[in-house]
C-alpha cells in the first residue's frame, strides 16, 4: 500500500502545472469574455504536447492516451500507467483553465474514444486527427439509449441521419465521433460510434451555444443529412450483439469519467488555493487544532480541503484500477459523482467566502464557479452516476431502478 | 440559561421534598434526574491490580521495529497476502462473534470474557509485541492494525474498542517505550493472559484540545503527581495498565500508570454509544508515579501518539459504515412498500449510492494517513483531514442507516440504532486507541 505518487510522474505533473500557470491563466479571462473566438495561443502548445505524446506516452497530458492496456507493459507487477498520468496531467491543466483544456487540439473526448476502442488500422489512420465526441441529441441527454440518429448500411458506406448537440470543439476538430443506431428496433445494442470527418457531404454546423461557463470551449450543434461515412470508420465491432448490449460503447466511460473528475478537481483546487491566498491574513491554518475549536472560515477551509482530497484519491484509485486492468465501472462513477459535486461545492463556496471580491470579474473565482457546473453534468450527470452505483450495489436492472 | 422563576420554584419544591406535590405535578422524574446528576460523580470503583509487572530480561536500548519494506514508489492500493489472511480471519470473527453479541454487550456495558478470550485466539496481541520480548512481530505495521480495526468495527464498534484497547497500549509501548518500559510491560502482552489495558487522553472539557490538557502532572523530585479526570476510558474498571496523558510544564506527556495505584479510580458515566467498551471516567487524585514512568525517550512524538489513536477511531468508523451499507442493501431490496421493493425508488437508492461513495472516501483518507505514518512520513495534515471527513460522513451514514429502516431502524430489533449511537463517537474521541 502506498498513496504517494511515484517520482516518474512528477515531471509530467510539473510540466502541466507550468502550462496551467504560464499559458492558460494569462488568457483565461480573455476567452471567457470572447466566447467563440479560437484561442490561437493553443496551437503552439498543442504542437509541444504532440511531441511529448510521441516521445513518451507516460509523460503526456492528453486524452488521446487513455485506454486499457495501451501503456507499456512492464511485467506482472502493479502499474501506474497512462490512465493515471493522463488524469493527473488534466487535473493540473484544469488548474489553469477547464475551457482551454477542452479546446486543446487533438486532445478531445473523441480521441479518448478512438484510443479506447479503435483497431490498429484505425489508430494509424486517425493518428494526429483532432476528434470531437457527439452523443447528445435534443431528445437524448443522459438517456443515450434514446438516440435517434441512424446509420443505414449502403454498399461500403453507412448513411447517417440525425441531429447532434453539445459537441465540444465540434467545429474546431478535424472529425467527430458520432453515436448512431444501426437499427432503432434493436435498442442499445445497435448503437455504434462512427468517425465522421469534416468535409463529408451532409455534415453541417447548425450553431455554437452560448454558455454559463467554459466559454473558451466551443460547443457545437451538428446536423447529419444523408451523410455517407466509409464502413471502415465504424469503431469497434459492427455486429449487433443484443446480449452484450451497450457494453462496447459504454466502456469508454470507465476511462473518461475519472478524467472528467480530474477536470473538476483542477478547477476546484484553483479556487481553493486562491481563496486561501486571499484569506491568508485572516486565517491561521494549524492542523494541530481540533476543527471544532477554530473560526467558521477556517473550519470551512479544512472541510473543503478534506472533501477535495477524498475526491482526488477516489479518482486516482479509479484510474489506477484501469491501469491495472481491474474492472472499475463503479469506481469510475464514484469518482465522477464525488469530484463533480465537491468541485461545484468548493468553487461556489469560495466565491461566497471572498464576498464581492469573489463575485466580481477582478478575480477568476466567479469564473471557476461557473465553469465547475458543467463538470457535474457532462460525461454523466451526478444523478446518472448515482443510478449506476446504486443499480450495481443493489443488483437492480434499469427497469427496476429507473 | 440562567435559572428563572420556574427553576427557583423547583429548587424550593425539591428542598421541601414534598412527594405528594411532586407526583401531582408530574415532576418526580425530573427532580429525581437532577438529584442523580448531582450525585453521580460520587460513584467510584477502584481500578484493578491483578498482577505485578516485572522485567524478565533487560534491554540495552528500546526495540524499534521497522516498517514493512516497500519495493517501489508506485501508487498502490494492494494489501499484502499476509494482511489479506489476517483480514479474512478477523472478518470471520467479527461476523460470527461480534455481530451476534452486539446488542447484548451494549446492554451489559461490557464485552464478555468469552468474547475477549475468543479474540485472543486471533493472536493479534502477538503482532503488537516484538519477537525479542516474546511476541511475534518482526515489523511494526500500523496499516495492519488499521485493517484489523476496520474489520472489527464492521462487526461491532463497542466490542472492537474493548479488544483493540490493550493492543493499542502494546503498540504504543513498542513504538515509543524506553528500554526499561518495554522490558517491564511488553512481555506480559505476549503471555497467555495478556493484561487489559487502556489509553486515556480525552477529557470531558468543552472545546477539548488534546494538546492542552486539564489533567496536570506536576514534577516532584523523582516523581510526577497527577490530578484530573479522563473521559470515555475503555475497560477503565478492569484495566491493569493505563497510558494517561497529562499536561506537564513542558507540554502534554503520557504516563504509564498501573491499575490499583493509589488515587486512581474509575467513575460511572454511561455514554450514548460504544457502551460495550466498558468505558468510564478515570479519576486521578494525587496519583504519584516515578519519573521513569513518563512514556518514551527523546523520539517520543505526542502529536503522532494522539493522531494514531484518532485514526484508529476513523478505521473503526470506516468498518462500521461499511456494515451499515452492507445491511441496508438487502433490507431495502426485501422491504416492500406500494407493491415493490423500496430500493426501486431513487430517493432510497440514492441514499445508498451516497453511502457507497462516502464510505470509500473515508477509507481513502484513512488509509493514506496511516500508510504515510507507517512509512515514517509526516501525517499530521492527513490525519486531520481523515478525522474531519470521517466524523461528518460517518454520522451521515449512521443517520441514513436508521432512516432507511424507518420505524424498524429506531428499535433494538435491528442493529442500525446502535450503529447510529456508536458512529457519533468518531467526532468526540481523541486517541484512546493506538494503531
Amino acid at each position: 500500500m502506498n498513496f504517494d505518487l511515484p517520482k516518474k510522474i512528477k515531471p509530467l505533473v510539473n510540466n502541466a502545472h507550468q502550462v496551467a500557470l504560464s499559458v492558460f491563466r494569462p488568457i483565461s479571462r480573455k476567452y471567457d469574455r470572447a466566447e467563440h473566438e479560437y484561442p490561437k495561443e493553443l496551437d503552439m502548445l498543442a504542437s509541444v504536447l504532440d511531441g511529448m505524446n510521441d516521445g513518451d506516452p507516460t509523460s503526456s497530458a492528453g486524452a488521446s492516451q487513455t485506454g486499457k492496456g495501451r501503456g507499456k507493459d512492464t511485467g506482472t507487477g502493479v502499474k501506474n500507467g497512462a490512465n493515471m498520468t493522463t488524469c493527473l496531467g488534466a487535473l493540473e491543466l484544469c488548474y489553469g483553465d477547464v475551457g482551454l483544456l477542452l479546446s486543446m487540439p487533438r486532445q478531445g473526448l473523441g480521441n479518448a474514444a478512438i484510443a479506447a476502442v479503435a483497431n490498429d488500422e484505425q489508430l494509424e489512420r486517425f493518428k494526429g486527427k483532432w476528434a470531437a465526441m457527439a452523443i447528445t441529441e435534443p431528445g437524448a441527454g443522459s438517456d443515450s439509449a434514446a438516440i435517434r440518429t441512424t446509420a443505414k448500411e449502403d454498399g461500403d458506406h453507412y448513411v447517417l441521419n440525425g441531429e447532434k448537440i453539445y459537441v465540444t470543439s465540434g467545429e474546431r476538430a478535424d472529425c467527430v465521433v458520432v453515436w448512431a443506431s444501426l437499427d432503432l428496433a434493436l435498442g442499445r445494442a445497435a448503437i455504434k460510434s462512427f468517425v465522421v470527418e469534416w468535409g463529408t457531404p451532409g455534415m453541417e454546423l447548425a450553431r455554437l451555444e452560448k454558455k454559463l461557463g467554459i466559454r473558451a470551449s466551443d460547443t457545437a450543434a451538428i446536423n447529419f443529412n444523408d451523410c455517407r461515412v466509409p464502413k471502415e470508420n465504424l469503431l469497434g465491432n459492427p455486429e449487433v450483439d443484443v446480449a452484450k448490449g451497450f457494453a462496447g460503447v459504454m466502456e469508454t466511460f470507465d476511462n473518461t469519467r475519472p478524467l472528467v473528475a480530474c477536470f473538476a478537481l483542477g478547477c476546484a483546487k484553483a479556487a481553493l488555493d486562491r481563496t486561501r491566498e486571499l484569506l491568508a491574513e485572516h486565517v491561521k491554518l494549524d492542523y494541530e487544532k481540533p476543527i471544532g475549536n477554530v473560526s467558521a472560515v477556517e473550519a470551512e477551509l479544512y472541510t473543503m480541503e478534506a472533501e477535495w482530497e477524498a475526491a482526488y484519491l477516489l479518482t486516482v484509485k479509479a484510474a489506477w484500477m484501469a491501469d491495472n486492468r481491474i474492472a472499475n465501472s463503479v469506481e469510475a462513477s464514484i469518482s465522477k459523482a464525488k469530484a463533480g459535486r465537491v468541485g461545484n461545492y468548493i468553487t461556489l463556496r469560495c466565491v461566497e467566502l471572498c464576498g464581492a471580491l469573489g463575485y466580481t470579474e477582478t478575480e477568476l473565482l466567479e469564473k471557476w464557479a461557473r465553469d465547475s457546473k458543467i463538470l457535474d453534468i457532462f460525461e454523466g450527470t451526478q444523478q446518472i452516476q448515482l443510478l449506476i452505483i446504486a443499480r450495481r450495489l443493489l443488483g437492480l436492472s434499469s427497469r427496476e431502478l429507473k | 440559561m440562567a435559572k428563572d422563576a420556574v427553576g427557583y420554584a423547583l429548587t424550593g419544591l425539591n428542598k421541601m421534598a414534598s412527594s405528594t406535590l411532586l407526583d401531582r405535578l408530574g415532576l418526580r422524574r425530573l427532580v429525581e434526574r437532577v438529584a442523580y446528576s448531582l450525585t453521580r460523580t460520587g460513584f467510584r470503583v477502584i481500578t484493578t491490580s491483578a498482577r505485578t509487572f516485572s522485567s524478565g530480561k533487560k534491554l540495552d536500548k528500546p526495540e524499534r521495529l521497522t516498517a514493512p519494506g516497500h519495493t517501489t514508489d508506485l501508487f498502490d492500493l494492494n494489501i499484502t497476502d499476509e494482511q489479506q489472511m489476517i483480514r479474512d480471519s478477523v472478518k470471520g470473527f467479527a461476523q460470527e462473534v461480534l455481530r451476534p453479541r452486539g446488542e447484548e454487550a451494549d446492554a451489559a456495558q461490557r464485552t464478555s470474557d468469552e468474547t475477549l478470550s475468543a479474540a485472543l485466539e486471533l493472536g493479534l496481541n502477538f503482532f503488537a509485541v516484538p519477537e525479542s520480548l516474546g511476541g511475534a512481530a518482526s515489523e511494526r505495521s500500523p496499516v495492519t492494525t488499521m485493517l484489523v480495526a476496520e474489520d472489527l468495527g464492521w462487526g461491532d464498534m463497542g466490542q472492537a474498542v474493548a479488544i483493540l484497547s490493550p493492543m493499542g497500549v502494546a503498540n504504543a509501548l513498542t513504538q515509543w517505550g524506553s528500554a526499561d518500559q518495554q522490558a517491564r510491560y511488553l512481555p506480559a502482552f505476549a503471555g497467555d493472559e495478556p493484561p487489559k489495558a487502556a489509553i486515556a487522553v480525552t477529557e470531558a472539557q468543552l472545546m477539548f484540545d488534546p494538546m492542552a490538557l486539564s489533567t496536570m502532572a506536576v514534577r516532584k523530585g523523582d516523581s510526577y503527581v497527577l490530578n484530573g479526570a479522563k473521559a470515555m476510558v475503555p475497560l477503565a474498571a478492569e484495566a491493569e495498565l493505563f497510558l494517561i496523558a497529562a499536561q506537564t510544564e513542558d507540554g502534554p506527556a503520557v504516563f504509564i500508570v498501573e491499575g490499583g495505584t493509589d488515587g486512581l479510580s474509575a467513575g460511572d458515566d454511561p455514554a450514548m454509544g460504544v457502551r460495550a467498551s466498558g468505558q468510564r471516567p478515570l479519576i486521578l487524585e494525587n496519583v504519584t508515579v516515578s519519573a521513569a514512568q513518563r512514556l518514551g525517550t527523546d523520539d517520543f512524538d505526542y502529536r503522532k501518539f494522539v493522531d494514531l489513536g484518532s485514526l484508529a477511531w476513523c478505521a473503526l468508523a470506516v468498518g462500521n459504515c461499511q456494515a451499515v451499507l452492507d445491511y441496508v442493501v438487502p433490507y431495502c431490496n426485501e422491504r416492500k412498500a406500494f407493491g415493490e421493493p423500496i430500493s426501486y425508488r431513487q430517493a432510497v437508492a440514492f441514499l445508498i449510492a451516497d453511502m457507497a461513495i462516502e464510505v470509500d472516501a473515508m477509507r481513502m483518507l484513512v488509509w493514506r494517513a496511516v500508510s504515510r505514518a507507517e512509512q515514517g512520513k509526516d501525517f499530521k495534515r492527513e490525519a486531520h483531514m481523515a478525522r474531519t471527513l470521517c466524523k461528518e460522513k460517518a454520522m451521515k451514514i449512521g443517520t441514513d442507516g436508521v432512516q432507511l429502516l424507518g420505524g424498524h431502524g429506531f428499535t433494538h430489533e435491528y442493529p442500525v440504532e446502535r450503529w447510529y449511537r456508536d458512529l457519533r463517537a468518531v467526532g468526540v474521541m481523541f486517541s484512546g486507541l493506538h494503531l
